[in-house]
């Protein structure tokens, strides 16, 4: 499964978006200037919701301004399965827009690039991208992918007032989590937050837990993609699931975590209501967006493990911009020429005026801005000490689809860690089967 | 009750005629396929073949392969094993039956009690059958999301209600045992109208006279329910029966916007399932799971359609 937010108000935003397009559509049609003839049309389908839309519109206004004769159409998707379904079918049947957005890591790799995309080694940008996120977008050393955001950290938002009044440190090992939680909840405050409402956001303790696993156990990925390795049987990864029924069974949560939603969790950890909410940071500018306040308050680290000195963060990449083998002749220079201004100092500052960064840009030259959040200013922390490991599914294309209702289960208490693991186990083996992977 | 002991025999009698009928039928078949120029079929056969044969060959085949839409490859049954083995489908094949006995049962209880209800001399009937029909009409999405906002486990309008009685209210569609309950007892509001307006239609063709006689014999109101109402009410309640319990076999919608199969696992049925599988792109497993649920929804209701409709013949 993915991590994306999700919003309720996104359609009314995308048919408002479609009307406006349509408007515009119109009237620079109906003028009938001689331009027009010169100007090529490339259709950019993006995925509606507040994290990707104003995106993909922002870096299509940015580049049409500084390429006058390209005109850059938005097109919507909406997102999640359903938006893969959407993107997969487009694919399959070559009616795909021109250049698209869409995951990188093991989704990418489940829309056989090889076969639907046009590669992009051969351009000069190609060159720019950072080693975090240029094997997320590659099959066999061949790129595809120009990155359309920041990179994000999975771990841990915490409200810095709470830890101020109580006089907490951030911490670096498991016990010293636990041990802050138990203070945070004896002054009253809820010290976890988990929001089961919204399903997806279950996964952070799992998930966002790669970077340990791989410090306790190298290589893991590889020997997990092979079937060599498994969740239920591996100690250092069973301790993702052991962690969430932990906070569980010593009464951590929030009171109605069960049906609270993710917008309530935005509010609750920005509020200060709650100290600890496991996210990615992607949800920062979000909390400010709900509570402007917490500005300042905001901090984040990573998800604690074992051993202090192998403290570090599991990294995700973001989305990337691709074209279809179905573009062609002059189209498809132009989107050349598109994925070159994405992939550009230019198109990070696009990136940046369309939605505050979660973490540092991939593109060699971009810079984060100087007024960013101080949790972002933490997450880019972890990069500077090279203290970053890609979250699993960007070494493995091995991904079951169940683990949010499993580690649901798991967080609420109505299944055991263990055989969590166990039953995690048998939803990657279906998947791998069902992609049929060699050793499965 | 002449005409029901006469009806075995009549049924015979019918059945005899039809019989040759069907024969002389077979022998001049080439006389009824000229009845109309092959041109007249054409447009209904292209669309039937177009829509639903090719779809349906294609679905069979497509569960025995792995498919990924943009290349399949033949693997046999293993779908069909890897569905079977699906930790969540028991969990899913257990609610889906409690599911459809559950909202099939209340279905046909409050649906015979309303028509008795509606049907009698009351106040405003004609107001009160619509309303208890309104609820039909209504987007299942729409229901589905207007409950989960009222079922909500501290602010909703129900357990705030609760509260006033001074009752403690479940965590309707978190709590993992009242979860399903809780999406079925929906169900049973939205649907109830239908039963009810197929039992009315029941309830009111039955020949005034029968409670008449029965009132000069001296039976009371109980006694009438008892022995007129519910036995010759019978081929409404099949109705409603087979109706409710497809219905209940095959709901998903509610499921999906209520609890979306959750907390975990807890409120799956086979449906929701079969569309986890579909969601994470594994097209050929979701359409194994597909054909499974064809296969058990015939199952169940083929041979209780027999059943029921032999009781019928045989009162």
């Amino acid at each position: 499964m993915r991590f994306g937010i999700t919003a309720r108000r996104s359609p009314a935003i995308a048919t408002l978006m479609a009307l406006s397009i349509s408007l515009t559509a119109c009237s620079s049609g109906s003028l009938g200037s001689s331009d027009d003839k010169k100007k090529l049309t490339l259709d950019f389908l993006v995925p509606t919701g507040p994290d990707s839309l104003p995106v993909g519109e922002r870096l299509a206004k940015d580049f049409s301004a500084s390429h006058p004769d390209i005109k850059v159409d938005v097109e919507t998707r909406p997102g999640g399965g359903e938006g893969d379904n959407v993107v997969k079918t487009r694919l399959a049947t070559g009616e795909m827009a021109d250049v698209f957005l869409y995951n990188t890591g093991s989704l990418f790799q489940a829309i056989d690039p090889k076969k639907n995309l046009v590669p992009m080694t051969d351009e000069k940008w190609a060159g720019d991208l950072d080693d975090l996120f240029r094997p997320t977008a590659s099959v066999n050393d061949q790129v595809y992918g120009a990155p359309a955001g920041s990179n994000m950290g999975g771990g841990v938002l915490y409200n810095r007032k709470v830890y101020a009044d109580l006089d907490l440190e951030v911490p670096k090992t498991w016990d010293e989590f636990m041990a802050n939680n138990a203070k945070i909840k004896d002054s009253g405050i809820a010290p976890v937050i988990q929001t089961y409402q919204e399903t997806w956001t279950s996964q952070l303790f799992v998930l966002g837990d790669y970077h340990n696993v791989a410090a306790a156990e190298p290589g893991f990925a590889k020997k997990y993609t092979a079937n060599d390795v498994k969740y239920a049987t591996s100690p250092a990864a069973r301790r993702g699931f052991e962690r969430l029924q932990d906070v569980h069974d010593s009464g951590y949560l929030n009171k109605g975590f069960a049906s609270a939603t993710y917008e309530q969790g935005l509010s609750m950890i920005g509020k200060g209501e709650g100290a600890h909410y496991p996210m990615l940071t992607n949800s920062i500018s979000p909390v400010i967006e709900a509570v402007p306040a917490a500005k300042d308050d905001m901090g984040f680290f990573a998800l604690p493990g074992e051993d202090a000195a192998k403290n570090g963060l599991t990294a995700w990449a973001p989305a990337a911009a691709y074209v279809p083998k179905s573009t062609e002749g002059e189209k498809l220079k132009a989107a050349k020429e598109f994925l070159a201004f994405i992939a550009s100092p230019d198109g990070c500052k696009s990136l940046t005026k369309a939605q505050p960064p979660s973490g540092p840009y991939s593109v060699k030259g971009c810079e984060l801005p100087a007024d960013a959040p101080q949790a972002v200013k933490d997450t880019q922390r972890y990069f500077d000490d090279d203290a970053v490991t890609p979250a699993l599914e960007f070494l493995s294309p091995v991904k079951g689809p169940a683990l949010e209702q499993i580690c649901i289960e798991v967080g609420s208490g109505i299944r055991s860690a263990p055989k969590g693991a166990q039953l995690y186990d048998k939803d990657v083996a279906k998947q791998a089967k069902q992609l049929g992977l060699k050793g499965w | 009750m002449t005409t029901t002991l006469g009806a075995p025999e009549n049924r015979r009698a019918r059945k005899q005629p039809t019989r040759t009928s069907r024969g002389r039928t077979r022998a001049g078949s080439a006389a009824i396929k000229g009845a109309y120029p092959f041109g007249f079929y054409l447009p209904a056969g292209v669309v039937y073949v177009t829509l639903f044969l090719v779809p349906t060959l294609a679905a069979f085949f497509f569960s025995l392969t792995r498919w990924t839409l943009f290349d399949y490859e033949f693997i046999g049954l293993d779908n069909f094993e890897q569905f079977l083995r699906e930790a969540a489908l028991l969990k899913g094949l257990t609610n889906t039956l409690i599911y459809a006995v559950v909202t099939s049962g209340m279905k046909v209880v409050l649906g015979l009690l309303l028509a008795v209800l509606l049907t009698s001399q009351i106040i405003g009937r004609g107001f009160l059958r619509s309303l208890v029909f309104f609820p039909v009409l209504v987007s299942t999405i729409g229901v589905g999301i207007t409950f989960t906002a009222l079922m909500h486990p501290s602010e909703g309008l129900i357990n705030s209600s609760l509260s006033v009685l001074g009752v403690d209210g479940p965590a309707w569609l978190t709590d993992p045992t009242w979860a399903l309950l809780s999406v079925a007892l929906v169900d049973v509001w939205k649907g109830v109208g239908l039963a009810t307006v197929i039992y009315i239609a029941g309830v009111v063709s039955i020949p005034r006279e029968y409670y008449e006689a029965a009132e000069v014999d001296g039976a009371g109101p109980l006694a009438q329910f008892r022995n007129i109402t519910l036995p010759l009410a019978r081929p409404a309640t099949v109705t409603v029966i087979i109706l409710s319990l497809i219905g209940g076999l095959r709901t998903f919608d509610l499921i999906w916007t209520m609890t979306g199969g959750g907390p975990g696992f807890t409120s799956d049925v086979i449906a929701s399932v079969i569309y986890k599988q579909y969601q994470a792109g594994f097209y050929g497993l979701s359409t194994a799971g597909n054909v499974v649920l064809f296969l058990l929804v015939s199952a169940i209701v083929v041979p209780l359609f027999w059943f029921l409709n032999r009781k019928e013949a045989e009162l």
